[in-house]
């Protein structure tokens, strides 16, 4: 029997991704595991095997208690050494958000455009990994700032975590040098592996610089919920008593995870966004904005798509949180760091309404958006009472003539707007309109042609309805007519219904699609505002990431990590919401400046100086982009 | 360029709006505990109660869950000890305190003993706690502490207290809110460590909460001012309520020094 050699390479490429996937993931678990400490013995036993000799040297090192540094063991430089982590380790965090991003969604366009044939996609994925790849360089500098500030100003708590995590911080660097590796690799081996049996492996080299990314981001994460709540340490004193992996997988870890690996995407689809914006204005012809139109509507496409099941990943944490120490749940929602949720709801606000906002303005590409032009002013004023209900406190501070006009400490009729239930209906309304957006979006260029099309409408309208409805009942009714602890659980139904309708929003639309007749959309005309719009969501993320950051790293209060080592440095108090929000400001703006530097260098990476000759020819050319 | 410019003019705007709502919202700071040396010898059952309540509202963490959002039992709405007797001859209480001291006591060390039905944890048929022992950390109140909070939870209903003063001859280390009775030196210092400037403009506070200070040497006597700060009910302007606390642990001395400095704060003056 002759083997068809082609046929067999051409099967074998289909499977490398699974096979080389399965083995990094192999691999990275033998590291990890490979680091971890001996396998400890219960809590209880530990000291009496210590005294009986049982254990040697290096098992008593880890039953060294916890740190605790006084005031004066905090190496001082003159400046906030609070201040300095804090700004360079929020730009750490941006841009490796920004790294670990881009390549999930640049992997799946790259695929789209495989299966589809298209090359735009193609070219789209790869110019979207030039902003990533110049940014990759900026997070290492970061981290390596960052590791040597904390070693520098907090050496106590360093030692700690290094106690706890040993050479599991070896496996960190090694996976940070596989990621260096394969993302050069992918980049600059774009169009070397463009078609064919090529471009399978160029797809699992993405893909395993997914994986390893991905890894690094979990590994990292597992020091932020250990300093939060740590596992594998006895509580009384805070010796490391688990192996590497109790201490890794404590119970914030997973929610975590998820959180910051959705947010990711939707922040790394943001930035990006941004890029083709500032592309699209600066674009000299109709035909580079048309390519940048479509890329920035790709990148919104991603951002949003991403920032809706946030929220949910977001009460998970949050759920858990509560579930771990009730009163860092309460101090984070209910305490002095409460109020930072009023910004919040600002930030989100926002984000929603310049993603409708572009969606809207970007249906005016195609003609068949005129069916459901009427639709938008509901949409807006839902979202701007949504807005408004979201941002109406539940406690201000009132002079004594004011209480007593208002007749107590809280308005008759704002004040009940002021609490979660009002909130989470405008919350959950909100996403439901933005979804709504999105679909009208999406229909506005096709003409739906399946014969099933009106059940599939009314089928789609009764869903909404009945989601509507459960919002606001159980919003109503769990929040304000039963018992505190129903209005958790009436969350949870809110959350079903959203999920509900835009699962079912996505597979009703995309069976409806089949076979529907496309019509011409113009991309490019679409207006400069729209593109303000998509510069907004970037700017808007990058305060909520280092906003919400620093409320999950607030509510452990004077604590290093939490309940076993405590911090006495001066910097040990909550600060007052000016500074936080200076110091977000501080960092969105330095971020903002990177950012602009980076789409100037991919900017100029296009850009070639003609010979003197041809440019004394053409002054007017010289310097000009090619 | 001009696009540069215009991206970057629009973003630092937008960045500045954000900004700007932290400036609108109410500021606080969370201090971290102090350790402060208690002079246990020089302890009166009165301050011994302030202690507890000061440690009830800050380093105790609490009033954080027990108030009227409903997440625990709200202990300041109604009588603890009545409360505690009849939890002592509810069947379902497990532990072995016998008196209303013990009880409160073992509520803190081990708070699943008596779970008040419809507060326990998620799926324990409220047979488990989800408060967290009180010396155990996050709060990690020393046994000193724990008396002054049950002292406190006795007295504040005008239930005799039955719990002795601590009569131990070194001094103690106690983790409280830094507030503890270490005499401020100076009028200003004083008027910061009982919170005026919280209500009153004064100094460089300005609010209308209560009736501003600045002028007060206009309207009143030394007498009165004294009065109104011994006895905050006893002359209401009718602007405002009664929210001003009394101050129980305030000495003679920064009593006096805030009387004087306040009777000089006249309108001509500011």
């Amino acid at each position: 029997m002759k083997l068809d050699w082609r046929y067999w390479s051409q099967r074998s490429c289909r499977y490398l991704p699974l096979v080389l996937t399965m083995a990094i993931i192999g691999l990275c678990n033998t590291g990890l595991l490979s680091t971890a400490h001996a396998q400890a013995p219960e809590a209880d036993q530990l000291g009496s095997l210590v005294e009986a000799g049982e254990v040697g040297d290096e098992s008593a090192a880890s039953l060294l208690p916890a740190p605790s540094p006084q005031r004066s063991d905090y190496p001082t430089i003159g400046v906030s050494s609070r201040g300095i982590v804090w700004v360079v380790a929020q730009m750490h965090l941006f841009f490796g958000a920004l790294v670990l991003a881009v390549p999930i969604f640049v992997l799946v366009i790259e695929l789209i455009g495989f299966k589809t044939g298209d090359d735009r996609y193609d070219d789209m994925a790869h110019e979207f990994m030039k902003v990533s790849l110049t940014a990759y360089a900026i997070t290492a500098l970061f981290g390596g700032t960052l590791a040597l500030s904390l070693f520098l100003l907090y050496p106590d708590l360093m030692t700690y975590l290094m106690r706890a995590f040993g050479s599991q911080v070896l496996v960190y660097a090694g996976l940070f040098f596989l990621e260096s590796m394969l993302l050069y690799i992918y980049y600059y081996g774009w169009n070397a592996l463009r078609y064919g049996n090529r471009k399978w492996i160029h797809l699992t080299l993405g893909l395993l610089l997914n994986v390893v990314g991905s890894t690094l981001l979990f590994v990292a994460n597992s020091w932020t919920t250990f300093m939060m709540a740590p596992s594998g340490v006895d509580p009384a004193t805070g010796a490391i008593i688990g192996n590497i992996w109790e201490v890794m997988k404590g119970p914030l870890w997973n929610p975590l995870n998820l959180h910051r690996f959705i947010a990711n995407v939707a922040f790394g689809g943001a930035v990006v966004g941004a890029y083709a914006a500032f592309k699209f204005l600066s674009a000299k012809n109709l035909e580079e904005k048309a390519h940048y139109d479509w890329m920035g509507y790709s990148s919104n496409f991603i951002s949003i798509l991403a920032f809706l099941p946030l929220p949910f990943a977001g009460y998970w944490l949050m759920a858990e949180i509560y579930a771990y120490s009730q009163q860092m749940g309460i101090l984070a929602m209910g305490g002095i760091l409460a109020w930072l949720f009023v910004v919040q709801a600002v930030l989100i606000c926002t984000i929603l309404l310049a993603g409708n906002f572009y969606l809207w303005t970007g249906m005016a590409r195609s003609e068949g958006s005129e069916r459901y032009r009427w639709a938008i002013k509901y949409i807006a004023t839902v979202l701007i009472l949504g807005f408004l209900v979201w941002v109406t406190p539940h406690n201000v501070i009132y002079t004594a003539s004011e209480m007593i006009r208002l007749g107590g400490g809280n308005h008759p009729v704002l004040g009940p707007l002021g609490i979660m239930p009002a909130k989470n209906i405008a919350v959950f309304l909100m996403l439901l309109c933005t979804f709504l957006s999105f679909q009208l979006y999406r229909r506005a260029d096709k003409v739906i042609t399946v014969s099933w099309q009106d059940w599939g409408n009314a089928l789609m309208a009764c869903i909404y309805i009945v989601a509507i409805a459960n919002i606001i009942f159980a919003g109503i009714y769990y929040g304000y007519f039963t018992n505190t602890v129903y209005k958790v659980g009436s969350s949870v139904i809110q959350v079903m219904s959203t999920v509900v309708v835009i699962v079912s929003g996505v597979v009703i639309d995309t069976l409806m699609f089949k076979g529907a007749k496309n019509l011409h959309v113009s991309w490019g005309k679409v207006s400069d505002r729209s593109q303000y719009a998509l510069f907004a969501l970037p700017i808007t993320f990058t305060w909520l990431m280092a906003l919400m950051g620093y409320v999950r790293s607030s509510v452990r209060t004077h604590w290093h990590v939490y309940t076993v080592m405590q911090d006495n440095s001066p910097d040990n108090f909550i600060p007052t919401l000016q500074t936080v929000g200076n110091m977000v400001t501080l960092v969105t703006l330095l971020f903002l400046a990177f950012l602009l530097f980076i789409f100037w260098i991919a900017n100029l990476s296009g850009t070639r100086q003609l010979p003197p000759l041809a440019a004394a020819r053409s002054p007017a050319m010289a310097g000009s982009g090619t | 360029m001009t696009v540069l410019m215009k991206m970057l003019g629009f973003s630092v705007l937008l960045i500045l709006a954000f900004a700007g709502v932290t400036y609108v919202l109410p500021q606080m700071e969370g201090a971290a505990p102090e350790e402060i040396e208690v002079d246990v010898g020089a302890l009166t059952m009165e301050t011994f109660v302030a202690m507890g309540e000061r440690l009830y509202q800050g380093q105790g963490t609490c009033a954080l869950c027990h108030n009227e959002l409903g997440r625990a039992p709200d202990l300041l709405a109604f009588n603890v000890t009545s409360a505690s007797l009849e939890r002592l001859a509810d069947p379902r209480y497990r532990g072995d305190a016998s008196d209303v001291e013990a009880y409160l006591r073992e509520s803190m060390l081990n708070p699943s003993q008596f779970v008040v039905a419809g507060f326990g944890t998620k799926g324990s048929n409220d047979t488990e706690s989800p408060m967290p022992a009180i010396d155990k950390p996050p709060a990690q109140l020393s046994e000193l502490e724990i008396d002054a909070i049950i002292a406190y939870l006795q007295d504040k209903d005008g239930n005799p207290v039955t719990v002795a003063l601590p009569v131990e001859a070194d001094d103690t280390q106690v983790d409280v809110e830094p507030a503890m009775p270490v005499a401020a030196q100076s009028p200003e210092a004083a008027l910061a460590k009982y919170g005026c400037a919280a209500c009153h403009s004064i100094l460089d506070s300005v609010t209308t909460l209560g009736p501003n200070l600045n002028d007060i040497a206009d309207r009143q006597e030394p007498h009165q001012i004294r009065n109104s700060i011994v006895n905050p009910g006893a002359v209401v302007d009718e602007d405002y309520f009664v929210v001003m606390p009394e101050f129980a642990n305030m000495t003679i001395g920064e009593l006096e020094m805030i009387v004087e400095f306040l009777a000089m704060q006249t309108g001509e003056q500011s």
